[in-house]
């Protein structure tokens, strides 16, 4: 081996050696949550869907598990119109309040998410929003909104807003231009925060610790509160089936944005 | 039609476009108002109140042991997790960079599913792996190199390697899309010029990849010193960081006064950080990786 050689072979074994810490601890759950023992051995010795289902049986999980997709669904429905609507005004307003009020919407990236959680129980204790789907819904929206506003605006940023004038100069009202001439070209945009929406709504614990309790537990609280008291290998299997789901809504924002490239 | 008529309806246009551009926002600043920066106004009057205006709380985060360590111990864990994210992330950045085809996908694919994978399964992750009988004190064990388990979960190591896993695609992707901006004819230039591979990389292509170092460390440091759910997991209940003084200080004493003072002390750090960088690089640099 040559001298200049060895910088780059150490490097490529220290990218190596990175990127397995990256996706082993993720990797290692999934053939650890199809164990048979209560106490968890990597590799297992007997194999069994035991904790699936002790997750699937029981009514306390699946109830959190609907909670958890209900909330993360009606928070994307809301959260994707109301973020496409400000980033439009905030792309093609000449305003200059909408330079202020685009930091205001970038607040809740910003802010430590324990603080959000403590300033949104205050406003939620005196609203009796406590406890309600209708409250975690609203948070989340609220904790969606800079995800679709930043990639709605990049979107728009690289639309060619002159196409939506001629299509209004030909007759079509502003909304019904948007809509068949600007969202079909944005859609890749549009769809990746929608699902970033979906996908931090359903991860969310800190606001749900503070807010969310009796029959509303979400699956994250339900879980954060079973792992401080003790390592539930139920927790495995629910584990797996979310990083399933996440890595499935990742591979279809990648499809998207290859099919809004090649058009 | 008069010229002062058509200036009139150039006027009305203008004004019926800013009403309707004002009406599209709405909807996003009513939420993000009454959820977000109403609360944060109530944090900070409720900060300089006990039993009417008075700087008590803030004289008691002074004073107290307990708060100083509290915020140093998170300023330290933060400093270390930036650092250490950042010696990991450039190599990775780099290769993203360098890598054609296939080997960028792969890279950038074991990047983003941890990115995309829920922080609690991560933390569990770890605490699985981590524990007295887990696997990597198992692996330690049978290569010989201890006789005795480590105590790695539970403490300040737990939180850090568990924190430094979660933060690590934060540092890759800013210094990844860096990185790709950087022309590859100005490290060619730098060679033919006689710069040897190292002289190239750090009189070229280091400084140009700063502002993605910035944009990186900012996201990592600022996350780091709000984070929660990971130390509260992993630290055991010994590695206090301000997240849980917060959150204790409500659950445990219901002290809202103790809470709002280190909140808004908490915030305004974050606060001066941001504005900070924001006068070195765009913040949307910062925030799209997120």
């Amino acid at each position: 081996m040559n001298q200049s050689a060895l910088p780059k072979v150490l490097t490529y074994a220290l990218v190596g050696l990175v990127l397995l810490f990256l996706i082993l601890p993720i990797l290692i759950i999934i053939p650890m949550s199809f164990s048979d023992a209560r106490f968890l051995t990597f590799p297992p010795r007997v194999y069994s869907m035991r904790w699936y289902e002790a997750f699937l049986g029981s009514a306390a999980w699946m109830s959190a598990a609907r909670t958890s997709f209900t909330v993360a669904l009606l928070a994307t429905i809301l959260a994707t119109p109301i973020g496409i609507a400000s980033a439009y005004a905030i792309t093609y307003s000449s305003l200059r309040v909408m330079r202020l009020l685009r930091l205001m919407l970038m607040l809740p990236l910003m802010v430590p998410i324990i603080i959000v959680a403590i300033g949104v129980f205050l406003i939620y204790a005196r609203t009796g929003l406590l406890s309600s789907v209708a409250g975690l819904v609203l948070a989340d929206t609220m904790l969606g909104i800079p995800f679709v506003v930043l990639a709605v605006t990049a979107g728009l940023q690289s639309f060619d807003h002159t196409q939506e004038m001629v299509a209004r100069s030909l007759g079509m009202n502003r909304f019904r231009a948007f809509m068949t001439v600007t969202l079909p070209q944005i859609k890749a945009s549009v769809a990746s925060g929608a699902i970033f929406v979906f996908i931090s709504a359903l991860d969310e614990t800190v606001v749900a610790l503070f807010i969310s309790g009796g029959e509303t537990q979400t699956l994250t609280k339900r879980m954060f509160t079973a792992l401080r008291d003790e390592i539930d290998p139920t927790i495995a299997a629910i584990s797996t089936l979310l990083t399933v789901i996440s890595f499935l809504l990742i591979l279809s924002i990648g499809l998207f944005q290859r099919k809004a490239n090649r058009t | 039609m008069t010229a002062s008529s058509d200036a009139d309806l150039a006027r009305a246009f203008e004004r019926g476009e800013h009403r309707l551009m004002l009406l599209l926002a709405l909807p996003a600043f009513v939420v993000v108002f009454c959820l977000l920066v109403l609360p944060l106004g109530w944090l900070v009057v409720q900060s300089f109140w006990d039993d009417g205006p008075s700087l008590n709380h803030y004289a008691r985060l002074v004073t107290d042991p307990v708060y100083l360590n509290t915020f140093w111990l998170t300023f330290r864990i933060s400093f270390i997790v930036t650092i250490v994210t950042l010696l990991l992330a450039y190599p990775v950045a780099y290769a993203a960079t360098v890598a054609t085809g296939a080997w960028r996908a792969v890279i950038l694919a074991f990047v983003l599913v941890p990115f995309w994978t829920s922080v609690l399964v991560r933390a569990y992750a770890w605490l699985i792996l981590l524990q007295r009988s887990g696997v990597v004190n198992g692996a330690l064990r049978d290569a010989g190199l201890i006789e005795r388990p480590l105590a790695l979960v539970h403490n300040e190591t737990g939180t850090i390697i568990a924190t430094v896993h979660i933060l690590l695609p934060f540092m890759i992707l800013p210094l990844q899309a860096t990185m790709a901006k950087i022309p590859r004819d100005l490290l060619t230039a730098g060679a033919s010029l006689g710069g040897g591979p190292l002289h190239v990389f750090r009189c070229v292509f280091l400084p140009l990849s700063l502002p993605g170092i910035l944009a990186g460390s900012t996201l990592v440091f600022v996350l780091c010193l709000g984070f929660y759910i990971t130390p509260e997991l992993m630290g055991g209940g010994r590695t206090v960081m301000v997240s849980m003084v917060i959150s204790r200080n409500i659950e445990l004493y219901q002290a809202w006064g103790a809470a709002s003072a280190v909140s808004v002390t908490l915030l305004a750090i974050v606060g001066a950080i941001f504005w900070t960088v924001s006068r070195f690089l765009p913040l949307d640099r910062v925030f799209s990786t997120r």
